[in-house]
């Protein structure tokens, strides 16, 4: 406290409580750290995605899987982005039940996309059993493991955050005015999804 | 806000002093961590620095192998960017813009202690190398394939590898802070075209560190695929590409050299004024030059790869050129600050000028190099050398002295003594000017960088002697900067709230300020509002659009009595 505030403003201060409000309006400040931190996970696997396209811009030949290898099973990696872009309707139906301050039906939809995250991961790890070539074999090995891999990373990192919420939600933590952490989780697994839409496109569409 | 009352009042309970720091999430104290620990890593980068002058300073190999000087200089260059002058900035980031912006606090305040105690941890990793049969030795760009574990077999790189994503997580998580706290913590009345210039050079570095470190992050993670798992990124021969590698990097290398001037441009554009008694002429411009110098930024990356053959030169030597028009408007926004001010000529001032000067010639001769012809002769040059220290060492380092003399009162409430800060100055400075100018020369008469010696008949003697001196002049000018320290914490000016006279609300509060910052605030109507403060309504006049755009809260406070 300053003298010369005193002196200059004798009447009429608040109390340093009610004068110093802060992110009062607009969106909450945890939304945006989980939009900004998304913004730098969009940049990372930006970086990725260069280096995808770079290798295939780059390589002589036939890009694809090395010689001798299997294919790319084109149904189940097709079966899982389903399986995603399901996750992603059934995480904005328990954001809109938790919106309603419905916390049963939110308890639903959490449980329901985090079985579907985790059948994802399932089905990811199966497929890489059967690919029948490594990250060592070629440059596409290493573009496709590190790609899917690192995708694969953050679908396990969103369904740790979907346990938490779950957690919470039978805790019964959450109400339709109190449910940030829900939105962020949100948010994070649409862009999870997003990304493993960039993904499919990317290796099994533009072939 | 009424629950705040229910809990324990800060300092009603006694715990370890140790303990405190340890755990703090005040961003006063994670401030004083960053900028203590950048400093502690500052000494380390340069005594390495001395390391390789002392190789250099005649021709012969005196006293180091070429792997141990190798390791000497990428260490240097990777300690000095990554672990002094970001987190040194991003230091005094922490401790001023939430008392810039009248906040309590930054927006997430634990996130905020994570992303500074991955730092030393990072900073450690990095240099553990040393202990496990050398640490990393390609140079701080980490160029393909000096980066293979053909050429670089050693454990020393992957440290490196792992301890920068370290220190590049933790640079992200604290720029979502920044700009969260940017965003959502104003004081009421600080709008977006009060805040200070230091707050708006944050907000535009945060930005790029949040856009431009992930690709770095997933460049190094391509690398240590590379290394450790048999992949093939960066390998021709099983078709990779190494000069992918200079594109991640460049694409955050050169928006990471805004990262480095701008916070120091920030704290320079808040000096300027203070010390000439005016405002900073232009704030408009200058936010929207700063905004303009981050938008460029990423379009310039190739131009630290004109000789690679693989980019196009014209766009990117015409995109380099223009940064130096926003880079302009920022030098003529100081100068006329500066022209018919009430000029004093304390320790920060000094600094501040040094800076103006020091960082012109950098940025000229960074306009040299952006022209292709320019850039193919004296490309891995000394002259690079130069340039990038004039840019990096005479712009952001005299920028964090500018900003340790000017905000050292607030943070401890005791001046530093201002003889021996002047002291500091002009070693620092003559010593500076020895050390890099004759780079220039080296560079042009042909010296390659990252060289451990070099023919006693090339004509390189003497200047490489003369800059030797310099950086030993530079070594001895650090000493009055610690025994000022000292002996200010031991019996120092005992500093008073605003012992400059300041424009901006740190100076509001107490030196130091309490855990909460401020009691209560002064009312905000422009970019100056201590300064309105202290000489009322009659200043306050001459700007008619300020008093137009009082919102009602701002009436309310003044008790209605305009």
């Amino acid at each position: 406290m300053t003298g010369r505030t005193m002196q200059a403003h004798p009447a009429g201060e608040h109390e340093a409580a009610a004068a110093i409000q802060h992110g009062q309006s607009g969106m909450p400040t945890a939304l945006l750290g989980m939009l900004l931190f998304i913004a730098s996970e969009v940049m990372f696997f930006g970086g990725l995605f260069a280096t995808y396209f770079n290798a295939r811009a780059t390589t002589p030949g036939t890009w694809g899987p090395p010689e001798g290898a299997h294919e790319l099973d084109f149904a189940l990696a097709g079966a899982l982005t389903a399986i995603l872009v399901a996750s992603s309707f059934t995480m904005q139906f328990g954001v809109w039940a938790v919106r309603r301050g419905d916390s049963g039906k939110l308890k639903m939809w959490t449980g329901i996309t985090l079985i579907l995250g985790v059948l994802f991961l399932m089905g990811q790890l199966y497929d890489y059993s059967q690919l029948g070539f490594g990250i060592a074999d070629g440059v596409f090995g290493t573009t496709f493991y590190t790609l899917t891999g690192f995708h694969g990373a953050h679908v396990f990192g969103g369904a740790v955050g979907l346990t938490i919420i779950l957690a919470r939600a039978v805790r019964g933590q959450f109400s339709a005015r109190n449910h940030v952490a829900v939105e962020a989780v949100g948010m994070y697994w649409h862009f999870v999804d997003v990304v493993w839409i960039a993904v499919f496109s990317t290796i099994y569409l533009l072939r | 806000m009424a629950t705040t009352t229910l809990e324990p009042r800060a300092g009603t309970y006694r715990r370890s002093w140790v303990l405190d720091w340890l755990t703090t999430v005040d961003h006063k104290k994670i401030g004083i961590l960053y900028i203590a620990n950048s400093f502690l890593f500052f000494f380390a980068a340069g005594i390495l620095a001395l390391v390789i002058r002392t190789e250099l300073a005649v021709p012969g190999m005196q006293f180091l192998d070429q792997a141990t000087y190798n390791q000497a200089f990428t260490m240097h260059g990777t300690i000095m960017l990554f672990l002094f002058i970001i987190p040194a900035l991003s230091g005094f980031g922490n401790y001023i813009v939430p008392l810039q912006l009248g906040a309590p606090d930054m927006a997430f305040p634990r996130i905020n202690a994570l992303s500074f105690w991955l730092l030393p941890l990072g900073g450690i990793l990095i240099f553990s190398g040393y202990l496990f049969g050398g640490a990393a030795a390609e140079g701080w760009t980490g160029y393909s394939p000096l980066t293979s574990d053909q050429y670089s077999p050693g454990v020393g790189t992957d440290l490196w590898i792992i301890g920068l994503t370290l220190v590049g997580m933790a640079s992200i998580l604290g720029a979502v802070n920044f700009i969260a706290t940017i965003f959502k913590m104003r004081a009421p009345g600080m709008t977006l075209f009060r805040m200070p210039i230091f707050v708006w050079t944050v907000l535009v570095t945060a930005v790029l560190i949040l856009l431009a470190t992930p690709v770095l992050a997933a460049g190094l993670i391509a690398l240590f695929i590379d290394r450790n798992y048999g992949g093939s990124f960066f390998d021709p021969s099983v078709g990779g590409n190494p000069v992918l590698w200079q594109h991640i990097f460049w694409f955050f290398g050169h928006p990471e050299v805004y990262i480095v001037i701008l916070p120091a441009m920030g704290v320079v554009s808040e000096i300027l004024p203070v010390f000439s008694r005016k405002p900073l002429f232009g704030y408009r411009a200058f936010v929207f030059a700063t905004i303009a110098i981050g938008l460029l930024s990423f379009s310039v990356w190739a131009h630290h790869m004109f000789t690679t053959g693989s980019v196009f030169l014209p766009f990117f030597s015409f995109m380099t050129a223009l940064i130096a028009i926003p880079t302009g408007i920022k030098m003529f926004n100081w100068l006329a600050t500066l022209w018919r001010g009430k000029l004093m000529l304390t320790t920060p001032m000094l600094f501040a000028l040094g800076f103006l000067s020091m960082f012109l010639i950098g940025g000229i001769s960074g306009v040299m190099l952006a022209s292709p012809p320019v850039d193919f002769h004296v490309q891995d040059t000394y002259f690079v050398v130069a340039h990038l220290h004039y840019v990096f060492f005479g712009g952001s380092v005299f920028g964090v002295f500018a900003a340790t003399y000017y905000w050292f009162p607030k943070m401890f409430g005791r001046k530093l003594n201002e003889p021996l800060g002047k002291i500091h100055f002009w070693i620092h400075f003559i010593g500076f000017n020895l050390a890099f100018f004759p780079m220039h020369q080296l560079g042009l008469d042909g010296m390659p960088r990252r060289i451990s010696d070099y023919s006693p008949d090339a004509g390189w003697n003497l200047l490489n002697l003369v800059s030797t001196v310099g950086a030993f002049m530079i070594a001895v000018s650090i000493v009055p900067l610690l025994i000022n320290v000292i002996a200010t914490f031991i019996n120092g000016e005992p500093a008073g709230d605003d012992p400059w006279e300041g424009n901006t609300l740190e100076w509001a509060t107490t030196s130091p300020p309490p855990p909460h910052n401020f009691d209560r605030l002064p009312p905000i109507h422009s970019e100056r509002p201590l300064f309105f403060l202290t000489h009322g309504h009659g200043h306050a006049a001459a700007r008619p659009a300020d008093l137009e755009e009082n919102d009602e809260d701002d009436v309310e406070r003044r008790g209605g009595a305009v």
